[in-house]
């Protein structure tokens, strides 16, 4: 198959078939990507992120479906948990939403977060480039049910959208560092529900003690179900970047975003230069043997192994 | 690096339960596949349509409604349209041995009826994958 070719075509056995092999770290995968890189770049990326059950598979499904209306292309990447022990997973949002499947304008792929943690995939940010380069207007980037701390996803996307739900936690929960202050947009999802104007309440009231007043991100209430409250949300995530384009903060975020890439292959590459040997393999679990009875610390085991990589 | 094996596990037709979809679909995961799930009522196109998107070594059918002989053959002949046909296609389900030997025939590699041992199908899915 001529990847190269046929993913300018719009051909999406081909962009499946390439987000497959960056996800496996192919180096001739690579060797595309680096070539049609600056095809990319077109396409407005959403990072849809909440903790599990908002609601964040069908909440993207409505925001599709109306974009679709509007005569737009959507890529939606849907990440859900790898298992850390067996290395399989369930990836089971396609099942909110089964109405795009046959939708030529659409692309849906679910991808294991594959041992990474931060909410995506190590993979995620080489698939947001495929959908790009294969050419959709927009992409979702739906991350997997977030806790606390799991932000990773705003190095990755221009708007992020929190998904929030009634009924999580009190209003101390919204003023915690972490996911709750990287939205752009908030959503509170299932509002028809007891509890939902007070956890709207909550999270303006946290957005209001916000010092930097220049984007103070709207709070939507939505019943995604229902489909109510979506074309709001959406008019709120264009607010947003509309107002990134004209403070020039948009290209400052790519920039932002580009650097932590760049930091971020460089971590994956030291990590399997390191880790991915299956001689020192054998060796950590000897090591870890000696740490577990005390007969040697991990910092010494480290210096060892870093010093000797030449690396550092 | 060792690849996951990825399978879309789908239910075509009108069935209203999917519990031993589910059943098969934890199997995989446990067996270190990634498993695509896709839910209830699925058209042949759906199922096509989301193997293509996904980049699936397999598409395991789960089918409890009698409509096997029409569904089963559809989702082969769509995916040989869209020349994809080095898919692998399995079944299970409900599904009588006297229609085996014709789904066999349409291009579903391997059927498994109830009871069948869940590790029976994982390693026919190993051993049957085309890359």
């Amino acid at each position: 198959m001529d990847i190269e070719k046929r993913l300018l075509e719009n051909d999406k056995r081909a962009a499946a078939r390439l987000i497959s092999l960056l996800e496996n770290r192919d180096q001739e995968a690579l060797e595309i990507l680096k070539k049609l890189y600056h095809h990319s770049g077109n396409a407005f990326v959403i990072g849809i992120t909440g903790p599990p059950g908002a609601g964040k598979s069908t909440l993207t499904d409505k925001l599709a479906k109306s974009l679709r209306k509007k005569g737009k292309t959507v890529g939606i990447i849907a990440i859900d948990p790898t298992s850390p022990f067996t290395g399989g997973a369930i990836l089971g949002d396609r099942v909110r939403m089964n109405e795009l499947s046959t939708d030529k304008g659409v692309f849906i792929r679910s991808m294991g977060a594959r041992g990474h943690l931060g909410g995506i995939s190590e993979a995620t940010a080489s698939a947001i480039k495929v959908l790009d380069i294969y050419g959709v207007d927009y992409i979702f980037v739906e991350t997997v049910g977030v806790g606390q701390s799991e932000v990773d996803i705003v190095k990755n996307c221009d708007t992020t959208l929190m998904v929030m739900v009634p009924g999580l936690g009190d209003d101390i929960q919204a003023i915690k560092a972490g996911v709750m202050e990287i939205g752009d947009v908030f959503a509170v999802n299932k509002s028809d529900r007891d509890g939902a104007k007070r956890t709207a309440r909550e999270i303006d009231m946290m957005l209001d003690y916000n010092k930097d007043a220049a984007w103070r991100p709207p709070v939507k209430m939505v019943v995604a179900s229902e489909n109510q409250g979506v074309e709001e949300l959406l008019e709120a995530i264009h607010e947003h970047n509309a107002y990134m384009k004209e403070s020039e903060n948009f290209l400052q975020r790519r920039i932002q975003n580009s650097k932590n890439e760049v930091i971020e292959l460089i971590k994956e590459r030291i990590e399997r230069k390191i880790l991915d040997k299956s001689a020192r393999e054998e060796q950590l679990v000897i090591d870890s043997k000696r740490i577990a009875k005390r007969e040697i610390d991990p910092f010494t085991i480290v210096e060892g192994i870093v010093g000797n990589m030449d690396i550092v | 690096m060792e690849r996951p094996i990825r399978v879309l596990v789908a239910k075509p037709g009108l069935d209203g339960h999917d519990r031993g979809a589910k059943v098969i679909a934890r199997a995989l995961r446990d067996a270190g596949m990634e498993v695509i799930y896709t839910g209830l009522r699925q058209t042949p196109e759906q199922i096509v349509s989301a193997a293509i998107q996904e980049d699936v070594d397999c598409i395991a059918l789960s089918i409890l409604s009698g409509a096997h002989s029409t569904l089963l053959p559809r989702v082969v002949a769509l995916l040989t349209a869209e020349e994809a046909s080095d898919i692998l296609v399995i079944g299970g389900g409900v599904i009588p041995e006297d229609d085996i030997p014709f789904l066999k025939e349409k291009g579903i590699k391997e059927v498994f009826t109830p009871g069948t041992p869940t590790q029976t199908t994982i390693e026919f899915i190993k051993a049957n994958i085309a890359r």
